[in-house]
């Protein structure tokens, strides 16, 4: 079996600082791999483990998140691609998708995509589905395990509603709720093969994708406005006067 | 469409367009910057440089013809057997957005199994047409199977906004539609406007960071996005009815699907953070797990329940069905306390609707204190145990 990962890196947003101007200092912050992502990973990695195959992880981004791809190799994946390439500046999730697909299709296909249900950083959550439906293959959203029965893949999902047993077929895609498994540590030998591994990396060019980036995107961002600074006037109260405040209010009775 | 260029000629390799970029989408490379694919052509690096060294570009995209694209559509999400009640705050918020387009009128679709019982329901939120897919095949969600239905009326009403409640379903759904279409979706909007030329401009908090961005589809129809439950407000039933109810026949194919459902196990009805009346959240002020008991016992002298911030799930102190954020519920209460969160914009996005908000922090230029009505500046292990004691006292 062969399954591909998309991963993503994001800053690490526990330990996030903040400018004056309440912009995100990106200078002194970790760049980590995006936690729903880890969860995909470690699946993927236990699915081979159990049945065979290889697994392969994938991320769109800049230069730096090579580092991210030799980390996830230090874990136990198989082997790894890196679409790089300015041209693909400012895709918005459609254009991502759709370089994610054509690269997914380049060599010999996978059989299993998993990727992380949303990326902290963006938090749309599109991407995954995205690429299922340019592939016109199934996708289960926020899954929190996939096993193989008689063939198929049965995948638990969480919904509001309760969990929600699917059947599938290959391929297909598959997004993971993060913390649903805690990705394996780096091993010895894996950090050994980090260390030599070669990473493919990939241009618009080889993707065969003529327009790319924001070029091609269907959404724009139009402006950027730090949050609204002093919205409203804060009444500080000592302790023992917020209650009587709330039942003057009439918030408590 | 736009994209920056550096002039080099011009350019001192001063590094301020680096430190400026909240997207990290500048590298300096032998003292020059370099743009990467983070870049979102935001334009903050152009305001930025001293030296006007960085420019954008504006390049002429085809755009389709918009004036084909009229009116605003609601998904009207009918799921664990009830109509969803995000799905009757965007009736809501479509009848404010078609007052900017003269002539726009809201439409609602609705796609699954005995779900023609629920437009009689939505006849009395001023839609002007109802269009119901109702199918024993549609039994269940499939993703593309209720796509195909939507996408089919899509073609035949060719509206120029969709709006899908973001919830579980709906994050399916939009994605795959607006992947059909090519065009574009945003998810999770805070705030939306209609202009007169029928762009949308989404708002919505982005990029881990404390900014907001403005997102536009620019040249393509439909614009799709997505809002969650009680972020917009709920719009008033009226006794009259209106509209017509549409029954469309079920596009070929509906039937045919790759993945099947095996089993539903419904979690058994709990009471969701989203509909409480009064919350009481503990943040990272909190040191151990253990110290979420007295958040509990405040919540519980409230009458109210409790909720968490992102890092207490990440801790794994408590499950996602508890968090306040972009990443966990929204929530609109009447009352809520926050003892020792900071107010990060993904969660203060997720609370400023509530009608009265009390925050403990020690830090008093913290920013939970922008969206504060009432502020504690203080340590909540002895703001917390006070307010304890003080309910105590009033109840005996």
């Amino acid at each position: 079996m062969r399954i591909l990962v998309c991963v993503k890196q994001v800053p690490d947003t526990t330990e996030v600082k903040l400018s004056s101007e309440y912009t995100l200092q990106r200078d002194f912050v970790a760049q980590v791999m995006n936690p729903a992502d880890e969860s995909a990973l470690e699946k993927a990695l236990a699915l081979r483990d159990q049945h065979g195959g290889t697994v392969t992880v994938m991320t769109m981004g800049p230069a730096r998140a090579e580092s991210m791809l030799r980390e996830a190799i230090t874990r136990g994946a198989d082997e790894a691609i890196h679409l790089t390439d300015s041209a693909f500046a400012g895709a918005d999730t459609l254009v991502t998708a759709k370089c994610l697909q054509a690269a997914s299709e380049m060599g010999e296909g996978f059989d299993l995509i998993l990727c992380g249900r949303r990326a902290v950083d963006g938090e749309t959550g599109q991407v995954g589905p995205m690429v299922a439906a340019l592939l016109d293959v199934p996708c289960v959203p926020n899954a929190t395990d996939v096993r193989l029965e008689n063939n198929a893949l049965v995948i638990d999902q969480l919904t509001e509603a309760g969990v929600i047993t699917w059947q599938a077929c290959f391929p297909a895609v598959i997004t993971f709720c993060e913390w649903s498994h805690h990705l394996r540590l780096p091993t010895l030998m894996g950090m050994r093969r980090a260390r030599n591994a070669q990473i493919r990396r990939v241009t618009a060019q080889e993707l065969g994708i003529k327009e790319t980036g924001l070029k091609a995107s269907p959404t724009r961002v139009v402006r950027i406005h730090s949050r609204p600074v002093g919205v409203r006037p804060c009444q500080k109260l000592p302790v023992d006067e917020v209650l009587a405040a709330l039942v003057h209010k009439e918030v408590l009775p | 469409m736009a994209q920056i260029a550096i002039v080099e000629r011009k350019c001192t390799g001063c590094g301020l367009c680096q430190s400026n970029c909240p997207f990290g989408a500048i590298d300096m490379v032998n003292g020059k910057p370099e743009l990467n694919a983070a870049c979102k052509v935001c334009g903050i690096c152009v305001k930025n440089c001293p030296e006007k060294a960085i420019v954008k570009l504006e390049t002429k995209v085809d755009s389709v013809d918009k004036s084909k694209w009229n009116d605003i559509l609601v998904y009207a999400e009918v799921s664990g057997g009830r109509l969803h009640p995000v799905s009757l705050e965007l009736i809501g918020k479509a009848h404010e957005l078609k007052e900017a387009v003269p002539g726009f009128k809201v439409k609602a679709v609705l796609v699954g199994d005995g779900v023609s019982a629920y437009a009689e329901e939505l006849r009395h939120y001023g839609v002007s047409e109802i269009a119901v897919y109702d199918d024993k095949e549609l039994g269940y969600y499939r993703a593309d199977a209720y796509a195909s239905c939507v996408e089919d009326y899509i073609k035949y009403c060719r509206p120029s906004v969709v709006l899908v409640g973001a919830t579980a379903l709906g994050r399916s759904l939009a994605p795959r539609l607006a992947t059909r279409f090519h065009t574009g979706l945003t998810a999770d909007c805070t705030t939306l406007i209609l202009r007169d030329t029928t762009d949308l401009v989404q708002i919505r908090p982005a990029f881990g960071g404390n900014i907001m961005a403005q997102i536009v589809t620019l040249n393509t129809r439909p614009q799709f996005a997505t809002v969650r439950y009680k972020v917009m407000n709920a719009p008033v039933r009226s006794d009259e009815v209106t509209g017509e109810i549409l029954t469309r026949k079920i596009p070929k194919g509906v039937a045919e699907s790759k993945a099947s459902c095996v089993s539903v196990v419904p979690v058994p009805p709990k009471q969701s953070i989203s509909d409480a009346e009064i919350l009481v959240v503990g943040g990272r002020g909190l040191q151990k797990e253990s110290d979420l008991e007295m958040i509990k016992e405040l919540a519980k002298l409230l009458g109210g329940d409790w909720a968490t911030t992102r890092p207490l799930v990440e801790k794994g102190w408590t499950t996602n069905d508890r968090q306040i954020g972009l990443s966990g519920r929204t929530v609109r209460p009447r009352l809520i306390i926050t003892c020792g969160v900071s107010g990060a914009i993904q969660f203060t996005a997720c609370m400023n609707g509530s009608d009265h908000i009390v925050s403990i922090n020690t830090d008093r230029d913290a920013p939970i204190f922008e969206v504060a009505h009432i502020g504690i500046v203080g340590d909540l292990y002895e703001i917390v145990p006070a307010l304890i004691n003080q309910l105590k006292e009033a109840q005996a």
